[in-house]
């Protein structure tokens, strides 16, 4: 690849690689996210590729792996063009018919289409399954148009045109104001006005400045910024780009973390390219404009999400947080002025800048503009990434796009924003995914994780799991978030363990009320939600646990006990096999029995018992 | 045997402190695990104080201090999984193995550790077997998953005593 040195340059390298991909009508679109690779989608593209070989259609029929449609659940997924043929759960050996039937013949193969648990029809394509019916796929939908390590593929679908109008024909300024025109908010978690933070650092003093794109999605339960990051990097990319000449930077970081080696490998090879062409480095395209990135790897630190954490931990600090008297626009990375937005915000930056900040204030609600993607997971039918216009309902992400509750297990709740978020009651779920809203209602939008729990789901654990994990995480720099946490993880324990007074849920409340208000940073200010939120909208359950010394959603272990249902059980055997405490008793065909003085509760009976047999009440 | 010696790593990084934390990950990569002798020299090569080395490597959670076992799970403890039972998973895995996360087996065979989320959150629960993605694990299958590496650890060695 040789350097390119204009616009001109650019355009022409985007129609020569259209012009020369024109005789290639069929493109075998291939999964690659982490999802499918966990279901062995390598295996599955592998597998294509060599019957494609073999079949003779090297050269005619284009093999792409890219980055994550969306649908984990259902991987490893295939959709096939022409046609927009779906294929779910492919294994290798389905390769050949999938070359020579589809591929070949132009045939669907029956038993790979999806079928949707509620109708019972079969999906023909993929724009029929309901879970991408209901979907504003605006991000994610271009991770099927790129391999994540092809510049190329990016070029050819109009990449980096934005990049080139903007240096070419936008002042810095204007830049700014588009984007504040659109209304973008921060997709990691605050929600902050995305051209505010712009222009308040283009303002403050100073020649050398950064811009830092998070891809150091801490908050468990989430990973819509590993499929923006892993799928397209480049996008991501274009929008630093664009924020670096508004503001005034020369100089990227992307500070990702290293449980995500695919996105370290990604975005470290579209770095390389991106210098081989000149993208990056001196004088782009022509310009005045010079700006290079570095990948930097994170330490798997909750608190990093702190901007000046991170930042603390670009230099190769300890990740700890300061007070922010003066914001990190002006005082940042360096102590320079610096711009941080998430993975999803920067991806969202070069169509506003394609299609007009009227086109993406078009979508959304008054406050919350565009799509925002989420991690629809949990105790629920159709898990996956899912992009949704801002304002959808909760009701409608969770049952139309999700599919509701497993097994028939009734959905109690859905956990919004992460350890900083709260969990909203089915009650709720009429209400629009809108940062101001959700916040209104004692959770937050977040950086999008949605975790669905059902009537299994123990709501009182759920606070103690966010406590613990928050406990952990509390870097101990402040005395309300390292000891305030502490004290509160420890009523929760006696509350989950059957030694609860309805005194301490007072104290509970007094304290999640003091750490949120003299915590130095983010994390400990919104420690306490998780807590708070399922106190307000499940304190029945919180009462159940201390009254009657019972876990409703039988999850924890102190206060319930495992039995068999005698109607159930067939006396098969299995669950006698596996339990190491040898526990349980029967003979072969007789309803078998569990002792509950050897009992652990580990639940390995349960996960064997092929007739759901097993109780735990 | 490490790919990268730690002089190959520092090299053009010397007397940079602002590399402390991508240093660390590569020795890590190389080596599995941050020696007090890798310490030592990452201190001296990049100019930082021992102690400062010895702080950032002991606050992130990514970095280990200590040698893993030959199998090594990771128990993913996000939201989601937590919510589909992970917490029986990462009890079975110590009951089995006798020993607490973040410990090594006596035989060396195993070792297990606990992440707050591997991002694979939609196949919950997860568990990472040296490299390898297990999901929708069940407190039965990872049962059965560290049986059979038993049984193939124990008959790799039985192997290398015949030869």
């Amino acid at each position: 690849m040789s350097r390119l040195n204009s616009f001109r340059e650019l355009e022409h390298m985007r129609r020569r690689l259209c012009q020369e991909r024109q005789n290639i009508t069929t493109t075998v679109m291939a999964c690659g996210g982490p999802g499918c690779q966990a279901s062995q989608s390598q295996a599955v593209i592998a597998a294509i590729r060599k019957e494609l070989s073999q079949q003779g259609l090297d050269g005619k029929v284009r093999l792409r792996a890219t980055g994550c449609h969306g649908f984990c659940e259902q991987g490893p997924l295939i959709v096939i063009e022409p046609g927009n043929v779906f294929y779910c759960h492919v294994s290798p050996d389905d390769a050949f018919e999938i070359v020579y039937q589809t591929v070949v013949k132009g045939e669907v193969i029956e038993r790979l289409l999806y079928t949707d648990p509620v109708s019972g029809e079969k999906a023909r394509t993929e724009s029929e399954v309901p879970f991408y019916k209901a979907q504003d796929q605006q991000l994610l939908s271009l991770n099927r148009l790129v391999d994540p390590c092809a510049i190329e593929d990016y070029i050819a679908a109009g990449g980096y045109s934005s990049l080139a109008r903007v240096l070419d024909r936008v002042a810095p300024a204007d830049i700014i104001k588009e984007i504040k025109a659109s209304g973008l908010r921060g997709r990691g978690g605050g929600g902050f006005p995305t051209g505010r933070k712009w222009s308040e650092c283009r303002e403050a003093p100073g020649d050398e400045k950064y811009v830092i794109c998070n891809a150091d999605e801490g908050d468990p339960g989430a990973f819509m910024d590993r499929g923006v990051l892993e799928g397209n990097p480049h996008l991501v990319l274009e929008g630093m780009m664009i924020g670096a000449w508004a503001v005034g930077a020369r100089k990227g970081y992307i500070y990702v973390r290293n449980e995500y080696p695919l996105a370290v490998k990604y975005s470290r090879i579209a770095v390389e390219q991106m210098r081989e062409l000149g993208l990056l480095g001196e004088n782009i395209l022509g310009t005045s404009f010079s700006f290079d990135v570095v990948i930097s790897r994170g330490g798997g630190a909750f608190v990093c999400g702190e901007s000046t954490a991170l930042m603390a931990s670009v230099e190769g600090k300890v990740g700890e947080p300061r007070p922010k008297d003066v914001h990190t626009v002006v005082d940042g990375l360096y102590h320079k002025p610096t711009v941080l937005n998430n993975v999803e915000t920067w991806a969202n930056v070069p169509a506003i800048i394609q299609n007009g900040s009227a086109w993406f204030a078009s979508k959304g609600t008054k406050g919350s503009k565009g799509t925002k993607i989420l991690a629809l997971t949990g105790r629920i039918k159709n898990t996956g990434l899912v992009e949704v216009a801002m304002g959808t309902p909760i009701h409608t992400v969770v049952f139309d796009i999700g599919g509701g509750a497993v097994n028939g297990i009734p959905i109690k709740a859905v956990q919004i924003g992460g350890p900083s978020g709260g969990c909203l009651p089915v009650s709720k779920f009429d209400l629009p995914v809108d940062f101001d809203v959700l916040y209104e209602v004692g959770s937050m939008v977040g950086s999008g994780g949605m975790v669905v729990m059902d009537e299994e789901s123990c709501m009182v654990d759920v606070a103690k799991y966010f406590l613990a994990f928050l406990q952990d995480e509390s870097c101990g720099k402040c005395v309300p978030c390292r000891l305030g946490i502490d004290r509160m993880l420890e009523i929760i324990t006696d509350i989950t363990e059957g030694r609860g007074t309805l005194k301490q849920l007072d104290l509970l409340e007094e304290l999640a009320d003091t750490v949120s208000q003299t915590a130095l940073c983010g994390l400990g200010k919104t420690a306490p939600n998780p807590v708070l939120s399922t106190l307000r909208y499940f304190r029945l359950e919180y009462e159940a646990h201390i009254n009657d010394k019972k876990c409703p959603a039988g999850v924890c272990k102190a206060l319930i006990t495992y039995s068999i249902d005698a109607d159930k059980c067939n006396g098969c055997g299995a669950c006698l096999r596996w339990c190491v405490q040898r526990a349980i008793t029967g003979e072969k065909k007789q309803t078998h029995a569990i002792d509950a003085r050897l009992c652990q509760k580990c639940g390995i009976c349960r996960s064997e018992c092929k007739f759901d047999a097993i109780r735990v009440v | 045997m490490p790919s990268q010696t730690l002089e190959q790593i520092l090299d053009g990084r010397r007397s940079q402190p602002n590399q402390l934390i991508e240093v660390l990950h590569d020795v890590q990569e190389n080596y599995g695990y941050i020696s007090e002798e890798a310490m030592q020299a990452v201190s001296q090569g990049l100019g930082v104080p021992l102690m400062e080395v010895c702080r950032v490597a002991s606050f992130y959670k990514a970095f280990k201090l200590k040698p893993c076992g030959r199998n090594h799970l990771i128990m993913c403890m996000g939201t989601a999984c937590h919510v589909r039972g992970a917490r029986l998973l990462l009890e079975q895995a110590a009951s089995q193995f006798g020993v607490n996360p973040g410990e090594v087996t006596p035989d060396g065979l195993f070792s297990v550790e606990h992440v707050n989320c591997l991002g694979t959150c939609a196949l919950g629960p997860i568990v990472r077997e040296n490299g390898a993605y297990h999901h929708h694990m069940t407190p039965g299958k990872l049962r059965k998953l560290i049986e059979s590496l038993r049984r193939q650890g124990t008959e790799d060695r039985q192997n290398v005593q015949a030869k």
